[in-house]
């Protein structure tokens, strides 16, 4: 049966069609009738939700796309503004279940701020962006969206432009199925996003550009009209169009079609080159027409440029200079004598008998509280499985701070991690993709106040199932220890009411909310698990201050003769301050702050402070 | 392409060492005598527990802060693991300093990766002529704290006359960036670590 659609409702509808399992959004002229339409349409089982703000919702749908799910945020251009940042991280870490961040832009502008173009944001972002020209197009090429995505393992931005969003056109309505249940989310690495994982990633991403730009050449969506990238026609002069435009072309060359040859591109970014540059090795003049910015236009004067200027200007785009990464002198000197044959290369001695560097990643501190945090959860978690809870696993979002150091052995307390307050909606975004797993999120206090308090409104309001952690140690650490509003000055050292993060969390409507000091193993093991057997959004506040901004009162000591040699305070918390001597536990002197994490996990007990006059 | 005007000084250890005062009291210390200077260091992440290094450079007409491999005049390795994976950066016949004590990355501890210190100062002596190892382990204790150590191969640099900077203008660019309180234990530091080249 065929229904006159709006376009918003044509994507709604064609996202139902592809299985989409959660979407997420925030209300914007003229992107709004595409959750509307889900939420109407929704057979039961798609979580549909209005986000807190575009930021929030972006991060739903990567935490659901984490688990295997297909998922949709919709916003609006001004809204991409707000949710850029977990998108432009989101390629970064790449999806599992396809990722579609549908984005409304609005010429005119009718009803927005500025006329900004989103084309330019996917290329900023290296994403690739689907561009729609019709209603019925926008129905297809959101189903082809959530392929594409799944295919390369990136989210894609499906565009659309007011006239594609609110014109209507009669479209066959698919049969409404309900989505199969995702895989759920299967732990690794890749979840969380470190510096040597974002270098290996640019590498990728730029690596994939011209390939996805050659896909994108013989680019074609099915039943879609036009079918994807194209060129049209057989005339001597050329038009370039993409989006709506091609329609009002079509119109206006009527009768005269014959004289024309038409390039309509869908995917303005990857560019499809090679397709362009056949559409201009035909004609004898180009007119281009988009709304908005001369995207389309300067990709192919980019194109003619490039034919001349390939052995004249020599860069990333020629494959010259690294396009990942840092420069210096010696990769200048390399390059310049590789092009040039002037000797500019900086030699270095090479050794062949060198011994393997020391691996050495970044650690938390010996006596950081945040690993006691981590360890109480976590041993929670397993005294949780043994008396028979009823979730699958428990999962641990991350977020940015000293406290993502929790990924590494022996922790691995830090599953996903995206950017700064994502871990709160990432847990949610796999809550709803999954209700099986026990989900933590884990923030620190000034990332809280930074980027976390919108998330947990809406954690609260779109009802998530969630344990928020807030590792309150009274301070911005990885930073260098910046005040932040929850200590009480302020950067010119003025005194200031402190924000109270439990009134905060109370205010916003968390019912469940508890204190502890997390050096107090066995407080924090137990105030986990009461928190766990509840449901709906609990929240712990763990607090204890970093250790450099407090001095300590000396470290610990093992007494040797009663040690074992068990191990186990070092391979269960990883503390830089412990090491193995002799077959026992030892303590480095210069590094322990005495935090006595250690001394109420050894099983025998030789662990204790060191006496004052030791 | 080689400015011989320009001094090059690559200190690296492990995030918590104090490398990034080292190297401003190295710059600090070349201003004073009217020369210019630039640096860059690791700040961040890899400060916690991390591979962190630091380049020095002083002179006139510096170019870029970092200095290419085969360019440092002198390497100070705070750790010998930690000096034998930055040796590319020593120049043929430039001098090393390395501190003995290993620091045993967490990795290693869990079993993860190997990790042997002496095995890294065994090919450190042996390839670099000009190689001098330091017992800083002692040089701490015997200053009363372990936050010495970055003060103590201040020292040594200047003993090795690799960067034109004499103990004095290291002493007086320490008065100017610590506490009164710490400038007599780190004097006595900044002189072991001469005496560790000077003997």
């Amino acid at each position: 049966m065929k229904e006159l659609l709006m376009g918003n409702e044509a994507v709604a509808l064609g996202a139902i069609a592809a299985g989409v399992q959660v979407v997420s959004g925030y209300p914007g002229t003229p992107s709004s009738e595409v959750l509307e339409t889900i939420a109407k349409r929704n057979p039961g089982n798609i979580h549909v939700e209005w986000s807190v703000n575009e930021k929030a919702g972006a991060e739903v749908a990567a935490g659901a796309a984490y688990a295997g799910a297909r998922s949709l945020v919709t916003m609006k251009q001004v809204g991409l503004n707000v949710a850029s940042d977990p998108v432009m991280c989101v390629n970064y870490v790449g999806v599992k279940g396809g990722m579609v961040v549908y984005v409304a832009d609005d010429p005119g502008p009718i009803s927005s701020q500025t006329e900004q173009d989103t084309r330019h944001f996917a290329k900023y972002a290296h994403i690739p962006v689907f561009d729609c020209v019709s209603p019925l197009q926008a129905f297809h090429a959101v189903q082809e969206a959530f392929d594409f995505s799944e295919k390369h393992g990136t989210p894609v931005i499906l565009r659309s432009t007011t006239r594609v969003c609110h014109a209507c056109e009669d479209i066959e309505i698919p049969e409404i199925k309900s989505p199969a249940p995702c895989e759920g989310f299967i732990k690794d690495s890749r979840w969380v996003i470190f510096p040597k994982l974002s270098y290996n990633a640019k590498l990728r991403i730029a690596a994939r550009e011209p390939e996805i730009s050659e896909e994108f050449s013989h680019f074609t969506i099915k039943n879609g009209n036009p079918s994807g990238n194209s060129i049209e026609g057989t005339g001597s002069i050329g038009i370039a169009c993409g989006g709506v435009s091609y329609s009002y072309v079509q119109e206006a060359i009527t009768g005269n079609e014959d004289k024309f040859t038409i390039l309509n591109i869908t995917t303005p970014y990857p560019f499809p080159s090679s397709l362009a540059q056949e559409f201009m090795d035909e004609v004898d003049k180009v007119i281009v027409f988009e709304e908005l910015d001369p995207v389309i236009e300067d990709e192919l004067i980019y194109l003619t440029g490039f034919q001349y200027s390939e052995n004249f200007i020599r860069g990333k785009r020629s494959g010259s200079v690294i396009t990942g990464g840092e420069l210096d002198s010696a990769l200048v000197g390399a390059v310049i004598e590789a092009e040039t044959g002037i000797p500019a290369v900086i030699n270095h001695e090479e050794y062949s008998d060198k011994p393997d560097a020391p691996v050495r990643p970044p650690v938390l501190c010996a006596g950081c509280p945040h690993r006691a945090s981590f360890y109480a959860v976590k041993q929670a978690v397993a005294q949780l499985k043994k008396e028979g809870a009823s979730f699958t696993d428990a999962i641990y979002c991350g977020d940015i701070g000293c406290y993502t150091l929790g990924n590494a052995a022996p922790l691995f307390t830090t599953d996903t991690c995206l950017c700064m307050g994502a871990g709160i909606t990432v847990a949610q975004g796999l809550n709803h993709a999954d209700g099986s797993t026990l989900n933590f999120a884990f923030t620190g206090d000034s990332t809280f106040f930074a980027s976390g308090i919108t998330g947990t409104v809406n954690a609260v309001y779109n009802q998530a199932d969630m344990i928020l952690c807030v590792l309150d140690n009274s301070t911005t650490a990885m930073t260098g220890h910046q005040p932040h509003p929850g200590m009480g000055i302020t950067m010119m050292g003025g005194r200031t009411e402190p924000i109270d993060i439990a009134k905060v969390l109370e205010g916003i409507g968390v019912s469940s909310i508890r204190q502890v000091d997390p050096l107090d193993y066995e407080a924090s093991v137990n105030t986990v698990k009461a928190a766990a057997y509840e449901s709906g959004v609990r929240a712990i506040i763990f607090k204890s201050p970093c250790i450099a901004i407090v001095s300590n009162d000396g470290p610990s000591t093992v007494d040797s003769k009663r040690c074992v040699g068990c191990r186990k305070c070092i391979d269960q918390l990883g503390c830089p301050a412990l090491i193995m001597k002799d077959g026992k536990a030892f303590i480095d002197r210069s590094l322990c702050t005495g935090c006595q994490l250690c001394a109420q996990i050894c099983p025998v007990g030789c662990i204790r402070k060191e006496a004052a006059n030791d | 392409m080689i400015n011989e005007n320009v001094k090059s000084c690559l200190l690296c250890g492990v995030g918590g060492q104090g490398t990034v005062l080292a190297s401003r009291i190295i710059a600090a210390a070349a201003m004073a005598k009217g020369l210019s200077a630039k640096t860059a260091e690791t700040i961040g992440m890899a400060q916690r527990g991390g591979s962190v290094v630091s380049h020095v450079r002083t002179g006139y007409n510096i170019a870029s802060p970092l200095i290419p491999k085969g360019r440092a005049d002198i390497l100070i390795g705070f750790e010998p693991g930690e000096a034998a994976s930055n040796l590319e950066y020593l120049k043929s016949g430039g001098t090393l300093i390395v501190c003995s004590k290993e620091i045993r990355p967490i990795t290693a501890s869990l079993g993860q990766s190997g990790y042997d210190g002496n095995h890294s100062l065994e090919f450190l002596t042996n390839s670099v002529d000009r190689c001098y190892v330091m017992d800083a382990e002692h040089i701490c204790s015997q200053c009363g704290s372990p936050k010495v150590l970055n003060v103590a191969v201040v020292g040594a640099l200047c003993a090795s006359n690799e960067m034109g900077i004499t103990l004095e203008d290291a002493e007086n660019a320490l008065s100017m960036k610590l506490k009164p309180s710490l400038i007599e234990m780190n004097l006595k530091a900044l002189h072991m670590g001469a005496a560790v080249i000077d003997k």
